[in-house]
This record gives structure tokens, sequence and C-alpha cells, in this order.
């Protein structure tokens, strides 16, 4: 069981003046600014998506009113521009994780990006491997793992992990030297919990050993903004729509020999050199991974997503956020009967709590009638939430967006919750 | 409708605030008895829900009327399953027809809780009762 943080007066609850602009942010983002049952919305389900700012939504708009053709096929004027303005993004987004163009492949989201990494790796697995997997991944960098394994006759196994399920570094690396590993897919950080994983030194030392390194940086890609060649990671995959991008929209990021190494597992247009009736040449990555028409819209509507975000030090929008977290975090830990399963260093900016031993869908429910939008459940995460000794939690999640009187709603309504439900 | 639900949803119907309402679900869920820990099985589960929810759908075959069990490991959707029981149990398959839960929910303002969002087990459950008395009259 992790720790119980009931009522301790030691935390000190500290409101950091901040720099960031966040009335003239929540302006842009229109979602926020709107009432849910007679409240004004709280938003922290930023974990399962993030808001849009109205350009993403204007650029969405602006596409299919003006702008719509396909990409990589016409020779006229709107396909052409179509064809530059896709393109533009994807160099947007390896200078954003600082790569280059054509180590990006555009996915629907993270969890084909995945898939696409490890059905393209199944040539290259054989029986005699080990695939290094952990108990905090989401499902969808566990069971594309243990497919492969199923297929291949690989080994897979799990990182150990410290009982309040944060990581020992020293352990991991032990671990890892003892497996010699050729895959090890992990978070950068965890998608229930919000805890950030310590990977610049579990990849030197797996890729030390010959591993491919495989990041899920779903959670990671907007809070964090790693610059990927540092990070050194083999492949790293993000969605937008964590992103404040549209959904439908993700990508892939690999080194390019080994991306490039890659066996397809889509096939059809667009992805070929030349055709015959009996056999295809493939083209060179990224164009092998994108066949048929692409999320154009989606697409474009992600550049307006990176350009937002452009116009801030990445710096800057981290220590709002952390500032914002740290706060809601000490004063959650205040209420009496409050487990917090998060972390308070190296987060992202989550919260995993329950309250006694309430169901967090009854505590998320109550919540939702004072506008407060939280997540209930076991976040996609049942490995990691057997190993916490739970059934699920109620996940407070936070973005750049959110502000003081944010946590202030919240706390006061799960006061008031837990005054309907004691 | 029948008798028994609108005495049991009675207290509901008269909350004057939402918080109300929901306390007096939970109440009402606390009336329900617990299913048996050996019931509790997973081949009861009602599939991909938030909350796990477990229900057993029978016609008693002496007396041709519904009986409807269940449980739930949450206090509003036990709550919620109360009401379900009080609407169906001991209706005949034609009775069980006439009866529109979501008509109901409505009234009551809880019609959110059958929407296919929640994910809580209840809209399941209805649309098992009502398959279970169309097969009944084939």
């Amino acid at each position: 069981m992790a720790t119980i943080l009931a009522n301790n007066d030691n935390v000190d609850i500290t409101m950091p003046e901040l720099k960031f602009d966040i009335t003239r942010v929540r302006h842009d983002f229109p979602t926020l600014n709107q009432s849910i049952n007679a409240c004004p919305l709280v938003y922290l389900d930023s974990g399962a998506t993030t808001q849009k700012p109205q350009c993403v939504i204007d650029t969405t708009a602006k596409f299919y009113t003006d702008e719509n053709a396909n990409v990589h096929r016409g020779r006229h004027t709107l396909s052409e521009n179509a064809t530059i303005q896709y393109e533009n993004v994807r160099a947007q987004t390896a200078t954003y994780f600082g790569v280059n163009s054509n180590e990006i492949v555009w996915t629907k989201g993270a969890t084909e990006a995945i898939n696409l990494v490890a059905n393209g790796l199944r040539k290259q697995v054989t029986a005699n491997d080990t695939i290094i997997i952990t108990p905090i991944e989401h499902h969808a960098n566990l069971v594309p793992w243990q497919v492969l394994a199923q297929q291949t006759g690989a080994k897979l196994a799990a990182m150990p992990l410290n009982k309040d399920g944060t990581f020992d570094t020293e352990l991991c690396l032990k671990f890892i030297k003892k497996q010699k590993p050729a895959i090890v897919a992990i978070s950068h950080a965890s998608n229930a919990l919000g805890n950030i994983t310590d990977l610049p030194a579990i990849i030197e030392c797996a890729k030390s050993l010959g591993a491919i390194v495989v990041v899920d940086g779903a959670q990671s890609a907007m809070h964090l903004k790693p610059n990927l060649k540092i990070l050194d990671c083999d492949f790293y995959v993000f969605s937008a729509h964590k992103m404040i991008g549209p959904t439908g929209v993700g990508g892939l990021y690999g080194r390019y020999e080994l991306l490039n190494a890659l066996t397809p597992y889509q096939t059809g247009g667009e992805m070929i050199q030349t055709v015959t009736l009996y056999e295809s040449v493939y083209r060179d990555a990224p164009a092998k991974f994108e066949s048929g028409t692409p999320n154009i819209a989606g697409i474009t509507a992600f550049g307006a997503a990176l350009s937002y975000l452009s116009q801030f030090r990445h710096a800057e929008i981290f220590e709002h956020e952390q500032a914002v977290f740290n706060y809601a975090h000490s004063r959650l830990a205040k209420i009496d009967g409050i487990y917090l399963y998060s972390s308070i260093k190296n987060n992202i900016g989550t919260l995993c709590f329950n309250y006694k031993d309430e169901h967090p869908f009854d505590l998320a429910t109550l919540l939702d009638g004072y506008g407060v939008a939280v997540r209930a459940g076991h976040h996609c995460t049942q490995p990691l939430m057997a190993h916490l000794g739970i059934n699920g939690s109620v996940r407070a999640s936070f973005a750049f967006y959110n502000n003081y009187s944010d946590v202030d709603k919240f706390i006061d309504a799960l006061q008031a919750c837990i005054a309907i439900l004691d | 409708m029948t008798n028994t639900f609108n005495k049991v949803s009675e207290s509901i119907r008269n909350a004057s605030v939402w918080q109300q309402k929901y306390r007096e679900i939970m109440l009402l869920g606390k009336t329900l008895p617990s299913l048996l820990t050996a019931l509790k099985i997973d081949d009861a589960l009602v599939p991909g829900c938030e909350s796990k929810v477990w229900m057993y759908v029978e016609f008693d075959l002496t007396e041709n009327v519904l009986v409807v069990a269940g449980d739930s490991d949450t206090r509003i959707v036990k709550g919620l399953l109360a009401l379900i029981l009080a609407l169906y149990n001991g209706l005949t398959p034609e009775q069980v027809l006439q009866v529109n839960a979501y008509n109901e929910f409505e009234k009551l303002g809880l019609i959110s809780h059958l929407s296919p969002s929640r994910g809580n087990g209840i809209k399941a459950m209805v649309e098992k009762i009502q398959t279970m008395a169309k097969q009944k009259l084939i």
C-alpha cells in the first residue's frame, strides 16, 4: 500500500507568483471557458487529452474550407500547397524534438506508432532475445510487445519497480545488465502517476549492451519537450492530441538507419517505388510507413499547435505547470483520508489518488457535479494498479492552461464530495 | 409504472439539489442486499466498465416473471442498480417491454447514467433485460 499523506502539516503550501500570462492563455482555449453543471469547468484530464487553442480549431476549418487536396499526388496548385504544408509540419515536428525530418513518421497516434515499431522489428527478433517492459506502462506499450514475444518466442522481462511506483535507477541498470535485452520499451512519464522516468541512465546502459530503446512519449512530449538526439533513444512515439493538437494524429521518431530497417506493417499506395503485378519495391522511410491518405487536416492543424507552443520558452511552460502542480499536491496532501500515489518530485503534473476506501468512480461522478473533470479507473495500467495494491484511482492531470484558481475549485469540490460520501 | 419503483424513487424525485439526489441514490444502494461472494464471478461481470457490475437476469420458469439480481463495487452504481431492479423485477415479458427505463431515468434527472460513454453497466443491464424479454415472446 502506498503512503498515506493525511493531514501532513509539514507540507508547505506555496504559490509562487507566475510570470506566464495565464489569463491570455486561458482565453486562447475556448473549451475552458464554459460551465459544466452550472459550475465553471475545471479541466483536469489533460493526461487523457489536452484542450485545443483557437488557432488549431481555425486551421482545421480553414484547411477544409480553402485548402483541401490530397498530398504527394496531384500536380495541381491545391495539392502542391497541401503537400508543402504537410511536409512543413513534419519539419516543424522534427525541430520540436531536435531530430531530422526524415526520421518522423506520421501515424494516427502513439498507439499506432508503437504497433508500427513492434511489428516492424518482428524479422529482427528471435527466440533468444529478451524484451524489457516495465510495470508502469500503458497497455499500449505492453500488449504490442506481448504479441511480438508470442510471435517470435522472445522472452519478456519486467523492470523492477519500487513499492511506491518509482524506479530505483541503480536496480534498473543492474537488471538491464543481467538481462542483456534486445529491446527496452519504457515510458518517459507514467500516464497514471505522472512520475518521470530517469531515462538518460537507462538508455545509456541499454544501448551500451546493444539494445534498441523504444520510448513511449505520449505523456512527456508536451510537458518535457525532450531533445531526442540528446536523450539518445532509438524510437520515440507521441500523440498530437496530448500536445494541444487534434485527435487522430501522432508520430514516430526513429533513428534513421533503425527506422529504415523496420518492415512496414501496412502496405498500399504512396509507400512504393515501383509495383508490378507480382512484386513491389518500397520507398525509403518515412514514406514506406505512410501508405494510404493520411490525416492531412489533422497534421496541418498539429502544425498550428506546435507554432502556438513555440511562442513560449519551454522552461516558462514547465515552471508554470510545476508551480500549479506543487500547489495542488500540497493542498491535496493536507486532506485527511487521502491516499496519494504520485511522486511530488520528478512529476509532469499528475495527481493519482484515492479517498479512504471510496470507489474512484463515485468520487469522479460527484466531482463532475461541481464541474471538475478528472479520470477514474485503472487508466489502462492494470499491472501498475496491481503493483500499488489498488483496483483504480482518481487521476487529476494538469497542463499549462491550468491555474491556481483551478486548484482551489478542485479542492473545494473534493471537500464537498467527501462531505456527501462521509 | 410499478408501485415499487415509485416508492423507492420517491426520495430521489423529491431531492431539491443534485447532492441530495446522489445521497439518496447511495442510501438506496445500501438497501440492496450484496450478492454472495460466490456469485461475484468474472463471468457475471458486465464487460468494459469503470466500475465492477455483476448481474444475473433470468425468467422464473414457473411464474414467467423476470428475476434480476446485481451488485456493484461503487455506491452510486449500486443505487442505480437498485432502481433498475425496482423497475423490472417480477414483471412478465409483456410488462417488461412496456417499461421504458430511459423515460424513468430522464424523469429522475439521471439520464446521463444511461449514456453510452458512462460505461457503468446500467445501460448494458437494461439492454440485456429487454433483449431477454423479447426472446421470451418469440
